[in-house]
């Protein structure tokens, strides 16, 4: 019976047995099914957009930068190169703590708080994905010292890069300017210019000066290698290659040597000085000081650096040349007198009677000249020489303010020369419309009196008032101004840059004659500028100006003693020479120097002799106040 | 003895048709390691000793007489127990992040492998002690049995470890005849209590459990592992691109390519057609398993041979279906595939012993 109960068991076991494994082959039997679909998804539905996947993993398109074209002046002289060097570099996004990283770095290679704090404030403006340097100009020791343990910073690379040099440092800061590393604000507008691609690699923009405004031309255009990559982002075989165009080397119209006797000829001076070719319009020299070191800004400032020039009350970052506006001054008074002539307001033998002050019809105000006691009889010539205000002042009543402005408009005031630089000011030419628009108030005819000296609301920029005496000097022919003469690209063609003549305002040759040679004899011995030029060989033209920086009370004296440094007139000087057959215009500011005669003509005349002579000064000293006869 | 003897000796207790499908994954894996170690025999030779090791262990086995192995279930249950309570003593070796092995002074082992095999045996012969009048009791027991190494290993943890063998135990009540009624309660009771422990749980261990079913959510970390194995299999398509020409497998982006994710190796450069008939392999030997099984004598060697084959299956569908993106990653190597020489050894001695069974049957007397 048990036996019989325990075999039939035992059948009904193998029987279930048996249901059961065939349940678990059916089991196994749809799960390969599965992966089977789950293959054939894959590999035949999904298999172009896998592959695509697997080809964006392995192929890499990396941008090689192009070098940046070179900076020359007339002569071949470099003024901005580019020189290799290693950097050290973190890539911020894979570091945990960066303190403990600088510290451990710092063990290898010299990093000093300047570098950190200069790196710290280039992580706040950082982009996704890059590098920054800590550390740049690494010797080949520090290299190697790196390289062997790079291994232990994931993190950090040393980068060969090329850097950019500027040999003249702050004798050339306004002029070529910068660059620095590429700002959100530059991507932007990058972006919408559709050069962003052309940027790809590129860690450095112009900022300022030439190299930002010939940006395009230097900048040169990136090539592109791609590369097949393993997952560690190594490159292990170069696919193809589109070489990069290095940027065009520029040619500038400045002579550096030039440029350095007039940097020097300023001594302690602030100021600023631009010389032009009158006959092209190609400028010489272009000076503002002080100047700083453009290195600095490269890879980004350190703050205290930043502080030291924003903060400075001397304002180096201020381009004086291009953006510093003043008023004229004195210095208005040829274009004045031609104006007179134009209209034929004054003929050039009638003489005024100038008892030191100027009157309106009808008021008592008194207008002062600027010698006490006046300069007795005086006719247009002398007008100019001794710079008689009283003589100008009746000829700007005479005139009238919209004849004025019309007429000093065809010299360029008021609007931007047009100079291959960006950021330029244009001035203020004023007139009773811009009165009005401006202050909503009418013109007085007291406005129309200081206008007609160059002060009230008249304001210039050096970079203008030498546009305006290159036009004087080239008998009304206006060139345009430029600073770039050649540019060269990297296929060793080169485009000249045409001297483009934009106008000529055909002055009357007698008008022109009458006013030149008082000019010249602004610095012959009774003019005012005659200290400053004597025993001077060439035939030279100028005229002295002061701009005002503060207001003088009715009936108080200008005391330069006792008057703070920064609150002195400004001086001014315009010249051109030869007188004849004119080769170089200039202006010069002297900010806060006082008189034209003094402090500024003295700097033309350097400038001068090196342009026409050869003549290279002794180190300069700063020019004693007031020297005996010289005067506004 | 003759040559002609000696072989008949060598040969009476393997199964040639299982031998040759063993011997064709050989050389799928030697193939595969050599392409996905970029070119290197260094792996390949490596991998090639763990077979040699593997297939004598496996010998031994296949030779050694059924009522051996039915001797050897309880010592062998209760030292690996005894091994996964010390691995958390101090005795214990941390490894990223998991406590897995232990120090034996000469080397350390990992004491869960050895229950890969412990577990089922023990189970399988336990039900075999009580064939006679099985009740519901019996598999109370059995299921203590098998969740309580299970328990200590997942709590390593070792989740690979753990599912593998959950699933060799779960065959063995499967096929012992566990009741339809618990197996589908067991499972309502599993879903209906998840909210509730689902609420129990960390924040971070929720983040991990979501991770693991969703790793696109951690494409730099194991996402990244599946992200990056699909692509390979993928873009291999219908005919693959080539033995040695895998670019996800020789420029790096595969990780783990000569053990967990080999499989992506195959695939991208053999394609559709290459995982045909690597899964065509798979079922030619899981196949021969279920024979053996169907033909099996005894209640153990059944239960025996059917969670060895079942436990083969789920090993080489779990890795193939977290490589192919189906499955979360938990790290189960590709078996008889993926280099390695613990779990070659583990799966070989199971290829032993479904031998033994087939061909010690007929001395053994029911």
């Amino acid at each position: 019976m048990n036996r019989h109960i325990e075999l039939k068991n035992h059948q009904r076991e193998i029987y279930y047995f048996r249901l059961r494994l065939v349940l678990s082959l059916g089991f196994v039997a749809v799960l390969l099914f599965i992966l089977l679909l789950r293959f054939f998804y894959l590999q035949v539905i999904r298999h172009d957009y896998f592959r695509t996947l697997g080809e964006n993993n392995r192929i890499y398109v990396v941008p090689i930068v192009p070098n940046r074209g070179l900076i020359m002046d007339r002569n071949g002289v470099v003024m901005a190169k580019n020189y290799s060097g290693y950097t050290l570099e973190i890539a911020p996004d894979q570091v945990k703590n960066m303190e403990a990283l600088i510290a451990e770095l710092s063990q290898l290679v010299d990093i000093s708080s300047k570098d950190i704090r200069r790196f710290k404030k280039l992580l706040t403006e950082r982009q996704a994905l890059e590098t920054l340097p800590i550390r740049s100009q690494l010797n080949d020791e520090e290299v190697a010292r790196v390289a062997a343990q790079l291994f232990r910073f994931p993190s950090v690379r040393i980068k060969a890069r090329l850097f950019r040099e500027y040999p003249f440092a702050d004798v050339t800061s306004h002029l070529i300017g910068y660059v620095g590393r590429i700002n959100q604000s530059e991507i932007d507008k990058l972006e919408e210019d559709d050069a962003a691609a052309n940027y790809m690699g590129s860690d450095y923009i112009g900022k300022t000066g030439v190299e930002q405004s010939y940006e395009k031309q230097l900048h040169g255009t990136t090539g592109f290698e791609q590369v097949e990559v393993d997952a560690g982002g190594r490159a292990v075989r170069v696919l193809s290659r589109t070489a990069p165009q290095s940027g065009s080397t520029l040619m500038l119209t400045l002579d550096a040597k030039l440029q350095e006797v007039a940097e020097q000829a300023f001594g302690d001076y602030r100021g600023a000085l631009v010389a032009i070719d009158p006959t092209s319009g190609e400028v010489l020299a272009f000076i503002s000081k002080p100047g700083y070191d453009p290195g600095l800004f490269i890879d980004g400032i350190d703050t205290e650096s930043w502080d030291a020039l924003n903060n400075s009350p001397d304002t180096p970052l201020n381009n004086r040349a291009l953006r510093g506006q003043y008023p004229p001054g004195s210095t208005i008074k040829p274009f004045m007198a031609l104006a007179g002539l134009f209209y034929d307001t004054r003929s050039p033998s009638r003489t005024i009677s100038d008892p030191g002050y100027y009157m309106l019809p009808g008021s008592r105000h008194q207008y002062r000249d600027w010698k006490t006691g006046g300069h007795g009889s005086v006719d247009m010539f002398k007008a100019i020489v001794v710079s008689c205000d009283t003589y100008f002042y009746g000829l700007a009543t005479e005139l009238g303010i919209d004849n004025m402005h019309s007429y000093l408009e065809r010299f360029g005031f008021g609007r931007k020369t047009g100079l291959d630089m960006e950021g330029e000011s244009s001035g203020l030419l004023p007139s009773p419309e811009w009165k009005a628009k401006r202050y909503n108030q009418i013109w007085y005819p007291g406005d129309t009196v200081s206008a007609g000296i160059g002060q009230g609301y008249n304001l210039v920029t050096p970079l203008q008032l030498a546009f305006a005496t290159a036009i004087l000097a080239n008998d009304g022919v206006a060139f345009q101004p430029h600073l770039v003469k050649e540019i060269r690209k990297a296929d060793g063609n080169a485009v000249l840059t045409e001297n483009k003549q934009l106008f000529d305002l055909q002055i009357e040759p007698e008008h022109l004659k009458l006013v030149k040679n008082a000019m010249e004899a602004v610095t012959k011995p009774g003019g005012t500028a005659a200290g400053s030029n004597y025993g001077v060989t060439y035939r030279l033209a100028g005229k002295t100006g002061t701009a005002q920086v503060i207001a003088v009370k009715q009936g108080e004296k200008y005391d330069a003693e006792k008057i703070s440094e920064y609150n002195r007139d400004h001086a001014w000087f315009i010249a051109f020479a030869p007188a004849d057959k004119p080769r170089i215009a200039l202006a010069v500011l002297a900010e806060n120097g006082g008189h034209g005669g003094s402090t500024a003509a003295p700097i033309a005349r350097k400038v001068m002799d090196y342009y026409l002579l050869g003549k290279v000064p002794q180190p300069l000293q700063k020019v004693t106040e007031k020297t005996g006869t010289e005067n506004d | 003895m003759n040559t002609r003897q000696l072989k008949q000796r060598f040969m009476q207790h393997l199964d040639p048709v299982l031998l040759a499908g063993l011997g064709l994954f050989g050389l799928v894996s030697l193939a595969m390691l050599y392409s996905a170690s970029d070119g290197s025999w260094l792996r390949v030779l490596a991998q090639f000793g763990n077979i040699a090791v593997a297939f004598v262990a496996m010998w031994v086995v296949a030779n050694m007489p059924l009522h051996y192995l039915m001797r050897a279930a309880v010592p062998m249950y209760v030292l690996g127990m005894i091994l996964l309570l010390l691995v958390m003593t101090p005795l214990g070796v941390n490894s990223h992040g998991a406590t897995r092995w232990l120090n034996i002074g000469v080397a350390t082992i990992q004491p869960s492998e050895l229950m890969k095999i412990a577990v089922p045996l023990m189970m399988a012969w336990y039900f075999e002690k009580n064939e006679a009048m099985l009740t519901l009791k019996n598999y109370v027991v059995a299921t203590v049995l098998l969740l309580l190494p299970i328990a200590l290993i997942a709590n390593q943890p070792d989740l690979g470890t753990s599912i593998l063998i959950y699933a060799s135990g779960f065959y063995v009540l499967f096929l012992a005849g566990l009741s339809w009624r618990i197996m589908i309660g067991g499972t309502l009771a599993a879903v209906a209590s998840a909210p509730f422990l689902w609420s129990m749980l960390h924040d971070y261990q929720r983040h991990r459990i979501l991770m693991l079913l969703d790793p696109t959510q951690d494409a730099l970390g194991k996402g990244y592992h599946t992200i990056q194995g699909m692509i390979a299999v993928g873009s291999g398509g219908i005919l693959g691109k080539g033995f040695m020409n895998g670019t996800q497998t020789h420029l790096d982006f595969l990780p783990e390519r000569t053990t967990d994710f080999i499989f992506a190796v195959w695939s991208e450069e053999f394609g559709l057609i290459g995982n045909l008939l690597l899964l065509g392999l798979y079922a030619f030997v899981i196949g021969r398993g279920f024979i053996i099984t169907a033909n099996a004598s005894t209640y153990f060697t059944r239960l025996m041979a059917g969670s060895i084959t079942l436990t083969f299956f789920t090993y080489a569908f779990v890795n193939m279906g977290m490589v192919s993106g189906i499955l979360p990653v938990v790290g189960v190597p590709l078996p008889l595939i993926s280099y390695g020489g613990t779990s070659m050894l583990t799966l070989m001695l199971g290829f032993g012993m479904l031998m033994s069974i087939h061909t010690h049957k007929k001395l053994v007397k029911t």
